[in-house]
């Protein structure tokens, strides 16, 4: 499946037709194929579910047979239905499989060939597999008579309001070939550009675009882009691929799915602000993001559009990859030029900016994945249209992952403006097994708990912000009755004292206080005062540190005592945990008009503390219980009370 | 981020570090760039399973770091560990998403299961414990991987049974 460079047939691109040239000859493999081909989702969470064994045991059974092909794409999104397997032929519809696991797929390709009676195993099939850049070219699928009664990917609830820009080919290509990338409108952006755009224009359209950073903070990049042109030096462009919100994986997907998309989004950032040098900085935990970018960085090097002399102009730019070690400060951007360099990574105060002064000293331009995601989109589709998607500050689409208590959990792109509502019971097809929505957490640990009120909320930069939360990178978690939410404050502030780099007082100290207090409030030793002396160290807090990690540190303690003030008191006042999560205050007890006796959860404790006849109401013996949750997940039937 | 430095009981099985190939890495595929510093220590740390003190000392002469800063480096980024590590390295994901489906439970279980708190080794070298935060496989949380292989939606009571798998 991985393409080498070596083997591949790469010719030097000089132009818009030899990229023309390359759509026809890949279109045909990625929309006629000559026999069936199994495109098998391979990112790290598919394979995480099986898609890697499935890929495998596809490929041995399809080894000598050429009626049957076998690829790999990216993620396309479903995460909670993983691991995908789309089917195709030409002149047939392309159907969606679903939790094809590796004992699955072999059934699912004879299905396929042979009249689709699986249909549990079926998600949908395709009504138009083109992306939004792909206008001009006639729907594939077009003419293609559809399949009766099964359902279309795009009405599906999870898909249905989806525009995908950043992730317009995240599932839909081989993110090892360059060919397929081209063949989706890839690397037309760079090449039109270089053929007949000036620097600062290019600049003016991603100003006009009101395109906003996607990583946190929501600078317009437009803006930073001509400062940092603005200042003379050695220029670089750096890519923030260090994702380290808790929760959020967009950037991850991206570059496993579609890493060529990012690199020409640098690279069309380096020939506006006149770069020649571009870094991406990304985690060490995304292994296979590192080496989709590293094939990816090869190819592209390979077909001259990446080295010097880019299609044979006098642009050149190069793009080295470096590797975090795991430090959530870098996603602070001095903090990671500073890691960039080969340093420890603390924050510097921004009396300067980095736009004039950042890595070795230089001007340099830093955005995150998703940011340069949507540049090659931009620059071909125009500023207006992406300016006409989102609301009147935002712009655009934003990819939110989905996760927690929620039914569908993936990766959603919607336009900005989306309510909460629609995000979270719509697409995300609203909390599992019947229990009721307390809140929707935004931001990572920068962020802040949204409560029941406030879904009507239209999800753009300003909105968050007005109900103390941030966008962040876009991570949304949502939490049902048996969050507490005290302990998920506990949570988010162990998380940043970890994580605090150490160097100034408010942060360091201050938020080990915070912690010392939720601490005790969680295991019952919470006294009246705690929650106002909380406000004012948070309010400390936000005002004296000096990185945005700090300045933001507070948010999920001061939202959550905001909109759920009732369960601190009840923590502090009653000493009780009312979702049953702080072990110091809460007990379970079995309900025994509720309980059936079936016996389940006391064959499954660990303590041996419950017991019972068969068919009788069971007793739970508090001496050796240790509240592990075990039997409470188990009962099918809600016997097992919090009290 | 707080690895104590190699303790004296450790001393008996400090690594024999070869120092032809600690050039290798250090010239051939990272060219002797300070800048190359944090992935220099990866690699190292591929190498060993943990980032050896004689490696240190060395990299410090070789590529004209003091020997305060690399540690300092080492120390603070959270991926190094300065003391070697069990033959099954078990990353338990605290992200926020594993949080709120339990995550904690399972950590408190192979703490347990395994009589060693967050960043320890068995005494017989099986098992290294530590928490990472979030892998970016959400749909699975609560999810442990265990060096390489992802185990996904695990609940608190398969622990053992899973931990079993690794010798």
């Amino acid at each position: 499946m991985n393409k080498d460079v070596e083997e591949a047939k790469i010719m030097k691109i000089q132009s818009v037709k030899d990229l023309e040239k390359i759509t026809r000859e890949y279109s045909t493999s990625l929309y006629y194929p000559e026999s069936i081909k199994v495109n098998i989702g391979m990112a790290s969470c598919g394979i995480a579910a099986g898609a890697e064994a499935a890929y495998n045991t596809a490929s041995e059974a399809f080894a000598n047979d050429k009626a049957v092909q076998i690829g790999q794409t990216g993620c396309i999104g479903f995460c909670e239905v993983e691991p995908l397997v789309e089917i195709l032929a030409n002149g047939r519809p392309r159907v969606m499989y679903q939790n094809i696991t590796p004992d699955k797929i072999l059934d699912a390709i004879d299905d396929y060939q042979n009249g689709l009676s699986k249909k549990k195993w079926i998600l949908g099939q395709m009504r138009d597999p083109r992306s939004i850049l792909e206008g001009e070219i006639d729907n594939p699928v077009g003419k293609v008579e559809p399949f009766e009664a099964i359902p279309f990917l795009e009405d599906i609830p999870f898909y249905k309001g989806q525009v995908k820009i950043a992730l317009r080919n995240c599932g839909y290509i081989d993110p090892d070939c360059i060919e397929e990338y081209i063949a989706k409108k890839g690397y037309r952006a760079l090449l039109e550009m270089l053929d007949h755009s000036e620097p600062g224009k290019v600049i003016e359209t991603i100003k006009e675009s009101g395109l906003r950073g996607r990583g946190g903070g929501g600078f317009p990049a437009g803006i930073k882009w001509a400062t940092c042109a603005k200042h003379d030096g050695d220029r670089s462009i750096i890519c923030n691929a260090d994702e380290g919100d808790p929760g959020a994986y967009m950037d991850r997907s991206i570059l496993e799915g579609d890493p060529h998309s990012v690199l020409e989004g640098m690279l069309i950032a380096g020939y506006a602000i006149g770069s020649r040098q571009g870094y991406i900085y990304v985690r060490n935990e995304y292994p296979l993001a590192v080496k989709r970018l590293v094939t990816a960085i090869k190819q592209a090097e390979a077909c001259g559009l990446l080295g010097e002399n880019i299609a044979g102009t006098d642009y050149s730019f190069n793009i080295k990859i470096s590797t975090g070690a795991g430090a959530f400060v870098c996603g602070e951007s001095t903090a990671l030029m500073a890691s960039l360099e080969g340093n420890v990574g603390r924050p510097k105060a921004k009396y300067v900016h980095t736009v004039e002064k950042g890595f070795r000293d230089g001007p340099t331009n830093l955005n995150n994945v998703e940011t340069y995601a949507n540049v090659p989109a931009i620059v071909l589709q125009g500023a207006e249209w992406y300016a006409g998607m989102g609301t009147d500050h935002s712009k655009g689409t934003k990819v939110f992952s989905l996760v927690g208590k929620i039914k569908n959990t993936g990766l959603v792109e919607v336009p900005m403006g989306m309510s909460l509502k629609e995000i979270v019971f719509n697409i995300g097809g609203g909390i599992p097994k019947k229990k009721k929505f307390k809140a929707i957490q935004t931001g990572g640990p920068s962020g802040g708990c949204i409560p029941e009120r406030f879904l009507d909320l239209p999800v753009d930069f300003q909105k968050l912000a007005e109900v103390g939360s941030i966008m962040g990178s876009g991570g949304m978690i949502a939490m049902d009755q048996d969050t507490c939410m005290v302990d998920v404050a506990r949570y988010f502030m162990d998380f940043l004292k970890e994580e605090s780099c150490g160097q100034c007082n408010p942060c360091r100290e201050g938020i080990k206080q915070v912690l010392d207090i939720l601490t005790n409030i969680c295991a019952g030793k919470g006294k009246e005062g705690d929650i106002e002396l909380l406000e004012e160290l948070g309010s400390m807090i936000q005002k004296f540190s000096l990185c945005g990690l700090g300045t933001a540190a507070p948010n999920p303690v001061l939202t959550t005592i905001l909109y759920f003030r009732n369960e601190y008191e009840a923590h502090i006042r009653d000493k009780k945990c009312p979702a049953g999560v702080c072990k110091a205050l809460f007990h379970y007890e079995i309900d025994a008009d509720a309980c059936t006796g079936c016996g389940v959860c006391a064959r499954k404790c660990p303590q041996d503390a419950i017991s019972g006849e068969k068919k009788k109401p069971h007793t739970l013996d508090q001496e050796l219980c240790i509240k592990c949750g075990i039997c409470y997940e188990a009962c099918k039937f809600n016997a097992i009370t919090i009290c | 981020m707080n690895q104590a430095i190699p303790q004296e009981s450790d001393q008996h099985i400090e690594t024999e570090v070869d120092f032809v190939e600690l050039d290798t890495i250090i010239d051939d595929e990272f060219g002797n760039d300070k800048e190359n510093l944090i992935m220099i220590l990866q690699a190292i740390q591929r190498k060993y399973n943990y980032v050896p003190q004689p490696a240190l000392t060395y990299l410090s002469a070789k590529i004209g770091i003091p020997y305060s800063k690399i540690y300092g480096v080492a120390t603070f980024y959270s991926t190094f560990s300065l003391e070697p590590r069990g033959r099954n390295i078990i990353s338990i994901c605290l992200g926020t998403a594993c949080h709120v489906r339990g995550g904690e439970r399972v950590r408190e279980r192979i703490q347990e299961s395994l009589e060693i708190s967050d960043g320890q080794t068995t005494e017989d070298q099986r098992f290294t414990l530590e928490s990472v935060r979030c892998i970016g496989c959400c749909s699975l949380g609560p999810v442990v991987k265990i060096n390489e292989d992802m185990h996904g939606r695990i609940s608190s009571d398969e622990v053992d049974r899973i931990l079993d798998q690794y010798e």
